[in-house]
């Protein structure tokens, strides 16, 4: 079981990272890379909702779609879990955590269309939806968790790659996100070094 | 009139991946062959068209507030169809496409032209900009697959082009490869766009011409 939870957080982290060999979160990858700082404070809020929305997506699915035989409708359950999870979280961290919600605030709301989250509740259902509940739960916020520190440590690496970036001076076409496209393939290109490790 | 206005946007001025940057997750992963490109090209349109005229003909019941919401549960329900009938009749594309078919429902090009276009217009005028947007995210789609597949694998849809001795590129399959063309791409489109804006704005050609110079300028590039 503890071997088991290594293994995932190995294959999440850098083997099979979720932006540079699965491509999910690529949007706000692009999007929020601007500075080493706002990149940390988005990483930070996707872990912190994907590791909650793993959780819950995992009990909706296991007690109440397959209890009902509704597994097909589960597109539309994840995501209103996702959107009424961010919702949720947002308005208890400013009640409660307001110092944490001006850190993240901004961030949060974007997540829900975030294909990360969706991706890796999708992907937690199609890989450990067979196994039994308890180990099934725990799997998959494993999964979860350690998916969302491999987007933080690509979204932060790849932040600090592109401030370097700023101050060059490429051809005018590859301006902006074409530069930033060329400089993520190369950083891919390293992380895909990783692939050669055998899991299993 | 207005459809060929619409149509030129949508496949060139306004290409929802190239110029919008819409939508590029799905594409970078599943461009590494053109069946997969013109499957999920299809897909995508079909979710367009149709939550865009839903979301057209209720834009005045849905309130403001909840708008977002009501967009997403729309279109998670048309994704969930399209996802049941390519199950049922296509599952060689579904094992292939796999988990981003569900992911059709976060691709942020529907949200955005239901924001954009679907809530603030009629909904002929609404099918129009889902077919043609579905069109331009098709063909940049095929055209990136197609780079793809020719230089990663030596086939263009299957069939071999590049003849036995010809040794397949492997970069342009893998992850890497996909990054660094599409921002060739991008870039390629940047340029093309300045150019045709310095010429006093002629108007659009057709849109297969463009597509077809610019792919045959990214070959040149990138080989």
């Amino acid at each position: 079981m503890l071997k088991d939870i290594l293994l995932i957080m190995l294959s999440c982290v850098l083997v099979e990272n979720f932006i540079f060999s699965r491509f999910l979160g690529c949007c706000p990858f692009l999007g929020v890379s601007e500075k080493p700082g706002t990149a940390l404070g988005m990483g930070c809020a996707v872990v912190f909702v994907m590791t909650l929305a793993s959780a819950a997506c995992n009990l909706v699915y296991n007690f109440i779609l397959v209890r009902f035989h509704l597994e097909y409708l589960y597109t539309i359950a994840f995501i209103l879990v996702i959107a009424a999870l961010v919702q949720f979280i947002e308005m208890f961290l400013k009640r409660f955590v307001p110092a944490l919600y001006s850190a993240l605030g901004i961030y949060l709301p974007l997540i829900t269309t975030n294909c990360a989250v969706l991706g890796a509740v999708i992907l937690n259902m199609n890989n450990y939806s067979d196994m039994p509940l308890g180990q099934s739960f725990i799997y998959s916020v494993a999964f979860g968790f350690f998916a969302a520190v491999g987007f933080t440590l690509a979204i932060v690496i790849f932040a600090g790659v592109r401030a370097r970036t700023e101050f060059s001076a490429p051809p005018r076409s590859f301006k902006g996100t074409p530069i930033a496209l060329v400089t993520a393939g190369l950083i891919a290109m390293a992380f895909s070094g990783f692939s050669g490790i055998s899991i299993g | 009139m207005k459809f060929k206005k619409q149509l030129a946007d949508g496949v060139i001025y306004k290409n929802p991946v190239l110029v919008q940057l819409l939508g590029l997750c799905s594409m970078l992963a599943i461009t590494t062959s053109i069946s997969n490109a013109i499957g999920m090209g299809l897909a995508v349109t079909a979710v367009l068209t149709c939550s865009n005229l839903l979301i057209s003909l209720l834009r005045k019941v849905i309130p403001e507030q909840i708008r977002i919401a009501s967009f997403v549960v729309i279109i998670s329900g048309f994704v969930t169809i399209v996802e049941m009938l390519i199950k049922a009749y296509l599952p060689d594309l579904n094992k292939s496409l796999g988990v981003f078919i569900p992911l059709i429902v976060v691709n942020c090009i529907i949200l955005a032209r239901a924001e954009a276009f679907a809530s603030k217009n009629g909904p002929v005028a609404s099918i129009l900009d889902g077919i043609t947007m579905g069109i331009g995210y098709t063909l940049a789609l095929i055209v990136i697959s197609a780079i793809r597949e020719l230089l990663g694998n030596g086939t263009l849809a299957g069939v071999n082009i590049m003849g036995s001795s010809y040794k397949p590129m492997l970069i342009a399959i893998l992850p890497a490869g996909g990054f660094i063309i599409l921002g060739c791409l991008i870039a390629g489109m940047n340029k093309l766009l300045s150019m045709t804006g310095k010429k006093k704005k002629e108007p659009a050609h057709t849109g297969d011409t463009l597509v077809t110079e610019k792919k045959a300028k990214e070959g040149t590039e990138n080989a």
